[in-house]
């Protein structure tokens, strides 16, 4: 007793049922042990497939789809949950632990209002009243710095913003004073800028409630700002489980120690050179709209080396690479590279223009034909552009394939036989089998773990030193761009709002939008997210 | 003007265009085929001053658009012209026989609506389980079956090995409503079974879909029962896939009903559109023609405005 | 790779159905149109499935009644297939005003009832085969060309199409090579139910009498044929209708195992 939460040597499994096949049996975790005490918070934290939002949510003791709790304790206030009646269940959920999922815009129902769906626990299990109810989310939606919090339950999900509804579904979750609340990946998919907000109001109605909080995330860093405590998982095993100071500071396995210096890739800038590709007073917009998404951009990229292009969803730093490539032609400017003028229209493009200008994709799963192998894949660019045939085809498939640190026997593999990183992996291949003079890539990184994406900067800035190719970098994170970048550009709604070499642009005296995004990216120490918070007082009451 | 009537009125107006559309098609369209009205009466072995003098007066030299408007004007004000087969009104004859019609389609609606969804909800409560294989297995069966093979089976069933009912349906002026109903049983059985399988389909297929959201999950998660679940957040989002469903079939009964009629010698609208596609009389065909294809048309129009009525964003908007 | 057992079950029933509607002249028992028995004789020895209204034998009429149907059907369903994914291809690739003009077409002709649309077309042209087979395959190239288009559609905005385009390669490359394999299996899928949708709308068409005319006969018009044997029970009445039953059924069980076989490879993620 005593503790709020105490799981003893969980073990949850799976059955899957793939069709024509027979069920196949799959151990999601095993052991797993932790305990919670009141008003603490405890950080799971893995990469995709490590357990941690099944462990979340066997705090409720529920599983998704075929998922269920075989082995082990789930002791919730001192009683066994997991051999719980599912009467019984109905009356804890959602009354003694509550939840907040990844994406609020798909986990809240868009056909009733915010109020109804904020307080519906708390009459269900009548606790309160409905005055009482609405008093407390009123309460709640101030303190998570909602606007007009008397008048904001009477909307729509649909009307109100996407860190808006993060933060509704936090006031949800605590509207019936629960004792436990988990939150799962309840940053994730927002911008850098609002994720910041939304974490700190978070992490301020955690403190004021006084809740035990579970706090599931990919993201170190985000997670050292909230948890007391933090578990690291991977494959559904327990890797590490200390004090958060522990784990940071002193990580005692290798596994953890790799997670805690992620994104740290030390990349020294290279000193200016004649530009291969040069973009200028380029505006663009899509068909049958009638505004800008990119407006009189200009930016060069130096031969040999890497311009990275960063901004948040809506920057219109996608769109450029659109515009490069010909995908869309722009309504102004000029794309001259390699002392030529290219054509704004792909179809008018010569042979030499589209080999020498690559492209790299964020889903490398849907960036390659999945009845295609990997062979086929890469022998592709050969066989176009260098007329290569039977044997100097397969040879040249071997040395790309060796290139990018994969073995034999890969070139007979079909795609849906790769795991993320060496899919990603066989799309650089690709790129580079066209020997091209420019790589885009776009965002190639957001989609993998942090370890995997660090193995393909590496191989990437290695590639870069070898064959002299130049990379134009899309990103919206701030740490890939420290890793790679010779030249940056901070883009924001269509314009860029800042460009020069690395040094230049990440040294103070910024601008507004850059000093806001540059504080915003999460940092791998204790105490980060009050230090921002505090500087940013400081500033605004200093004005 | 608020956007929800906005498309409500483009929805309109985009039906009243399609009708015209098809209008124009089953008219001029039909002209243009390598087949000329004037030898279907007469025959292959018809000379040519007679068949001259039957265009003359038929009015086939007159140019097809003149006589489109012209048709389409009379059309307007209830005038659909003579039946070259008996010279006699049509819109006097399908007058008599759309309200047999509708009496079929009515009763065999009633009862396939209610049936079709509770069954839906069953299959999907159950989704994977035995109710919703032995649901799922017995509409994969008669979803199979033309509306005449079904027929057969029901009659074979109804009047040979349990002989409950008589073979043909006739109904007659001046039978009661009793009567009636008990003259129709087979065909509305038989149309139930026809609709029953399709509609049922996709009331579990909207309920399913429904059902995977992941407020779903969240509802769940809050500690509600499969019940609440089901009446508080899956059925306000269900209810306009389901009665999209529902008027699409009732679409689809039009075309069941031109079948089942000639099965039961049911004296309505079907029955009168086939006997004269036999006959080749094209102007009662094409009245007939345009009737049911206005029906259809209204009907999935209604579907779709349903589904745009239903739609909390269109309803408050931003 | 497991066969589940009702896809098993379709395949065979379909084989056997193919089989014998191909070699109906070797298989048939009896002549197709010779009274070789007495009126309305129950099934024997001598005739399996008994005999009809004017005493032929009903097991060779469903044989070769079975080529017919099955015969018009296929050859209806290959050119609406090819119609349609040939269209919806192009208004998929090409997109623009070609997509646009031929969406809009497709709309018009699927706001009326396919059946409606033919009896209206029947009552003007003649009842042979070429025309019957033109009408049901040019109505039902609608439905295709409707799949195939969203199929395609939603390969097209693949990211390894667009990299194929700005490899620089043809369309010929980009729609036979990058599109169409990855269309194939429920393109394949849909060629069952149009091709159980055509022997259905045959089927109708002849029992209306507006289908296939003797001296040719097809299942639908020997189920007419016989209509009066059914108000007395008799098999001549049911069988031709039983024999339809089970060929859709049989058909669109092997056509659902393709199906459920498709979203199993769109699932199949690796890693």
């Amino acid at each position: 007793m005593g503790d709020l939460l105490e799981i003893r040597n969980l073990r949850i499994e799976a059955t899957s049922y793939p069709p024509g096949e027979p069920p196949r049996h799959v151990v999601l975790v095993d052991d797993v042990s932790v305990s919670l005490e009141k008003g603490r918070v405890l950080g799971l934290i893995g990469e995709s497939g490590a357990g941690k939002s099944t462990i979340g949510l066997a705090a409720m003791a529920y599983g998704r789809g075929g998922v269920r709790l075989t082995g082990g304790q789930v002791l919730l206030n001192g009683r066994d949950i997991r051999t719980a009646s599912a009467t019984g269940l109905r009356a804890l959920r959602g009354k003694e632990v509550t939840y907040v999922a990844q994406s609020a815009a798909a986990a809240f129902n868009p056909a009733k209002r915010l109020m109804e769906q904020v307080i519906e626990t708390s009459l269900l299990h009548n606790a309160m009243t409905r005055p009482e109810a609405e008093a407390r989310a009123v309460e709640l939606f101030a303190k998570l710095g909602l606007p007009n919090p008397e008048s904001f339950g009477r909307r729509y999900p649909h009307q109100v913003s996407g860190g808006q509804l993060q933060r509704a579904m936090t006031a949800m979750a605590l509207c019936p004073w629960p004792d436990l609340v988990v939150f799962d990946e309840p940053t994730t998919a927002l911008d850098v800028t609002t994720q910041i907000d939304v974490l700190a109001a978070i992490k301020e109605a955690i403190h004021d409630t006084g809740v035990a909080a579970i706090y599931i995330t990919h993201d170190l860093a985000v997670v050292a700002q909230v948890a007391d405590d933090i578990m690291v998982l991977r494959g559904g095993k327990t890797v590490e489980y200390g004090p958060t100071d522990q784990i940071i500071n002193a990580p005692a396995q290798a596994y953890t120690q790799a997670l805690v210096s992620v994104r740290s890739i030390d990349h020294t800038e290279k000193s200016p050179a004649a530009p291969v590709l040069r973009a200028e007073g380029i505006t663009a917009r899509y068909r049958g709209t009638n505004f800008d998404v990119l407006k009189n951009v200009t930016v060069d990229v130096a031969a040999g080396q890497t311009l990275a292009i960063v901004g948040e969803s809506g920057s219109g730093k996608s769109t450029l690479a659109r515009v490069i490539t010909g995908l869309l032609p722009a309504s102004a400017g000029r794309i001259t590279f390699a002392g030529r003028t290219l054509s704004p229209d792909l179809a008018a493009r010569s042979k030499d223009d589209l080999r020498e200008v690559q492209m790299i994709y964020q889903m490398a799963d849907t960036a390659m034909n999945p009845r295609q192998t990997v062979g086929t894949i890469i022998g592709r660019p050969l066989e176009f552009y260098f007329g290569l045939k039977g044997e100097a085809k397969r040879v040249r498939v071997q040395a790309l394939l060796d290139e990018i640190e994969m073995g034999k026997g890969f070139a007979d593999r079909y795609p849906a036989e790769l795991s993320g990183g060496q899919k990603q992996r066989v799309c650089i291949a690709r790129a580079l089998a066209a020997k091209p003079k420019l790589i885009i890539c776009d965002e190639v990184t957001s989609a993998l773990d942090p370890l995997v994406a660090d193995g393909i900067l590496k191989l990437l800035l290695n590639l870069q030193a070898q064959e002299g190719v130049a990379y134009l970098f899309i990103t919206h994170d701030l740490a890939t761009v420290r890793a790679i970048a010779d030249k940056i550009a901070v883009m924001y709604r269509g314009e860029v709002v800042r460009y020069g070499q690395k040094s230049d642009v990440l040294a103070p005296p910024f601008d507004d939008y850059t000093d806001l995004l540059l504080s915003s990216v999460p940092e791998m120490k204790l105490g980060w997210l009050e230090g921002v918070l505090a500087h940013r007082r400081m500033e605004s009451a200093g004005n | 003007m608020h956007p929800l009537i906005k498309l409500v009125v483009q929805r309109l107006a985009l039906g009243l265009i399609l009708l015209l559309a098809v209008s124009v098609v089953i008219f001029l369209g039909v002209e243009m085929l390598p087949g000329d009205t004037a030898q279907a009466i007469l025959g292959q072995s018809a000379t040519p001053e007679a068949l001259a003098n039957m265009r003359e007066s038929l009015g086939l030299n007159q140019p097809a658009v003149t006589r489109y408007l012209t048709w389409l004007g009379h059309a307007l004000q209830g005038d659909l012209g003579v039946a070259l087969t008996n010279k006699k009104d049509i819109a006097h004859a399908i007058g008599q026989r759309l309200g047999n019609t509708l009496f079929l389609a009515a009763c065999a609606g009633m009862i396939a609506v209610p049936l079709a969804i509770g069954l839906g909800l069953t299959a999907a409560r159950y989704a994977g389980r035995w109710p919703d294989k032995l649901i799922s297995g017995i509409t994969l069966a008669t979803i199979s079956l033309p509306e005449f093979v079904a027929a057969y089976f029901v009659i074979y069933l109804l009047t040979q090995v349990f002989p409950v009912f008589q073979p043909v349906s006739m109904v007659f002026p001046g039978m009661s409503f009793i009567e009636r109903l008990h003259a129709v049983a087979l065909p509305v059985i038989v149309l139930v079974m026809v609709v029953l399988a399709h509609m049922m389909r996709m009331t579990r297929a909207a309920i399913l879909n429904v059902m995977q959201s992941a407020y779903i999950e969240t509802a769940e998660l809050k500690g509600l029962s499969p019940m609440q679940v089901i009446w508080r957040h899956a059925l306000p989002n269900a209810v306009a896939p389901i009665i999209s469903v529902v008027v699409i079939n009732l679409a689809y009964l039009v075309v069941g009903v031109v079948v089942v009629e000639v099965v039961f010698s049911y004296n309505a609208l079907g029955q009168y559109l086939v006997d004269h596609v036999a006959k080749r009389d094209l102007p009662v065909v094409q009245a007939v023609g345009i009737i049911f294809a206005a029906v259809y048309i209204g009907l999935n129009i209604l579907a779709d405005l349903i589904g745009v009525i239903a739609n909390p964003r269109l309803r408050h908007p931003k | 790779m497991r066969i589940p057992v009702s896809a098993l079950i379709g395949i065979t029933m379909t084989s056997v159905f193919v089989l014998s509607a191909v070699f109906a002249p070797w298989i048939a028992p009896y002549p197709i149109d010779a009274a070789v028995g007495g009126v309305w004789e129950g099934p024997s020895s001598r005739f399996w499935l008994g005999t009809d209204t004017i005493g032929r034998d009903i097991l060779s009429r469903l044989i070769y009644g079975g080529s017919v149907t099955i015969f018009v059907a296929l050859v209806s369903s290959l050119l609406s297939f090819s119609m349609g994914a040939f269209f919806g291809f192009l208004a998929a690739t090409r997109g623009g005003w070609v997509d646009t003009g031929l969406s809009r077409l497709v709309d018009l002709m699927m706001a009326v009832p396919s059946l409606i649309v033919a009896l209206v077309v029947l009552s003007v042209l003649p009842l042979n085969l070429t025309v019957l087979i033109l009408v049901m395959g040019v109505l039902d190239s609608t439905r295709v060309f409707r799949l195939s288009r969203a199929v395609a559609v939603d390969i097209a905005v693949m990211d390894y199409v667009e990299a194929a385009k700005l490899r620089g390669e043809r369309q010929g490359w980009i729609i036979f090579r990058e599109i169409l394999p990855n269309a194939l299996t429920p393109l394949v899928a849909e060629f069952g139910l149009r091709f159980i949708f055509a022997v259905l709308f045959i089927s109708t068409l002849s029992f209306l009498g507006l289908g296939i005319q003797p001296p040719l006969s097809d299942w639908g018009g020997m189920v007419r044929e016989n209509k009066d044997g059914l108000v007395y029970g008799k098999a001549a009445a049911m069988m031709p209708a039983l024999a339809i039953a089970v060929l859709a059924i049989s058909v669109n069980l092997v056509a659902d195992w393709i199906l459920s076989r498709t979203s199993s490879l769109k699932g199949g993620r690796g890693g």
